[in-house]
């Protein structure tokens, strides 16, 4: 049976985690590869990198940092943020990155989805949907970090990037995002029950119960957090274990 | 003893080449690894691997527009007999042809055809994730558990014309073929450089393979 994901996410700010874990073994707090492999170590399914950082001219230093991790961590590896082109995807799936997640770029130049998806394959490509709850059961897409509302129905973002290619759907309820309150269960159920790629569920952990929402009432394929494991409130085991109790599969 | 992994320009193919270095340096006689398009290097390799991302015909015509790859690959795999190892759709490419996007020939190496997953809608597509197989007796699955885990990622699957080339299965629902050998000749539909521990497991068992 297919297993349901654990998907550690790490923010990187050149080349450097923000929101650090405090595992006392840890050489450098701050080193995203050290961290990869402390999660890869523990039964991550996959992990994501998201570069936050601000100005282009030191993207470089993900670069290195997805090398590194990509030589230490034999799990699928997924990076995000600030991918604009083609270049930038081909740039980060040579140094190692196995998947490429876009967002804004996606939403300002749909063409770039299908493009993007010709070349390096749907399994390449994630798109990253940050939405927000406009009115009663309907959700915006917002871009440039969940910061400029657009006019575009979620449901019919999601189904339309799927069907240029997309191979997964990050979606991250903005409603929900460093509150600890829990997945939008219904953002979620909402879009895995309308389109038929798998569908990564983000933003809002704080709690194991919460994961099992995210899986029972979102039915999401796989679930993504930082905080509750970066700052050591729960480890990937424990997640795991807690899954299996509840009989959801996951790989142990 | 030379292993070569094959650069037609795919995706995964960093992943592939750290992979491999990394279980080979753990052997006692660690292969040289080269990730090449000369036919020259090809026809010198002791192992061949072919990874492959996306789709089933960009990856032939990839393929069938580097000069001589093509026929290097069949004078080292088909004729001198070197053990191949094909990767996602570099396993589906052994098949006779392919419906994805059209139809496709392929090299013809194990009969079969590679298929769209049809699946009831709960069952998304792509297949993503981790999935356990079923494995029959064979070296590549040396020290695996029946059971375990490995990570797939793919729309289409190999259909194979005679059962006994498919060496091991997963479900989705249906029956999938998951790995496959003929001779000197596998391939894996998951992904064994991304399959942590039981990938690494598969790629040792490879490389001191002796078919």
């Amino acid at each position: 049976m297919l297993k349901k994901r654990i998907i550690p996410c790490l923010d990187v700010d050149n080349g450097r985690v923000v929101k650090g874990v405090n595992f006392i073994d840890l050489v450098d707090a701050g080193d995203p590869v050290e961290q990869a492999i402390i999660y890869n170590a523990e039964g991550a399914d996959e992990l994501c990198f998201l570069d936050i950082t601000a100005s282009s001219d030191n993207r470089d230093t993900l670069l290195e940092v997805v090398k590194k991790t990509a030589e230490n961590c034999f799990i699928p590896l997924t990076v995000g943020g600030g991918v604009r082109n083609l270049d930038d995807i081909s740039r980060l799936l040579h140094f190692g990155a196995d998947k490429v997640s876009i967002n804004t770029a996606a939403v300002d130049n749909i063409d770039l989805v299908a493009e993007a998806a010709n070349k390096y394959g749907s399994s390449t490509i994630v798109i990253a949907v940050d939405a927000k709850e406009t009115s009663a059961n309907q959700w915006k897409v917002f871009t440039h970090g969940g910061r400029k509302e657009t006019n575009i129905d979620v449901v019919t973002y999601c189904n339309e990037v799927a069907k240029l290619g997309a191979g997964e759907i990050l979606l991250t309820s903005m409603d929900r995002d460093g509150t600890k309150s829990g997945f939008d269960n219904k953002l979620l159920k909402t879009v895995t029950s309308k389109v038929n790629v798998p569908v990564i569920a983000s933003g809002g952990v704080g709690n194991l119960s919460h994961l099992l929402d995210g899986i029972l009432e979102g039915e999401a394929s796989a679930l993504l957090a930082a905080s509750i494991f970066h700052f050591g409130e729960y480890s990937i085991g424990e997640v795991k274990r807690y899954l299996a109790d509840n009989n959801i599969p996951v790989r142990i | 003893m030379n292993l070569a992994i094959i650069n037609f320009g795919s995706g995964n193919l960093h992943s592939v080449h750290k992979a491999f270095e990394s279980v080979s340096s753990d052997l006692s006689n660690p292969y040289n690894i080269v990730v090449t398009n000369d036919p020259k290097e090809i026809q010198s390799a002791d192992k061949i691997v072919l990874p492959g991302v996306g789709a089933f015909g960009d990856c032939k015509n990839a393929i069938l527009n580097i000069e001589g790859l093509h026929a290097s690959l069949q004078v080292s795999v088909l004729k001198n007999k070197v053990p191949f190892m094909g990767i996602c759709v570099g396993m589906q490419l052994l098949a006779d042809i392919s419906y994805e996007f059209g139809t496709h020939s392929g090299f013809g190496w194990i009969p079969g055809e590679v298929r769209r997953i049809t699946s009831p809608k709960e069952y998304k597509i792509p297949h993503m994730g981790w999935n356990e197989i079923t494995f029959s007796d064979h070296k590549l699955f040396d020290n695996c558990e029946q059971g375990s885990d490995f990570y797939f990622v793919h729309s289409f699957y190999f259909q194979n014309q005679k059962s006994e080339h498919s060496i091991a299965t997963t479900e989705y629902p249906d029956q999938i073929t998951a790995a496959v050998c003929k001779e000197n000749i596998c391939g894996t539909q998951f992904h064994p450089e991304k399959s942590h521990i039981n990938g690494r497991k598969i790629i040792h068992n490879f490389l001191e393979w002796k078919p």
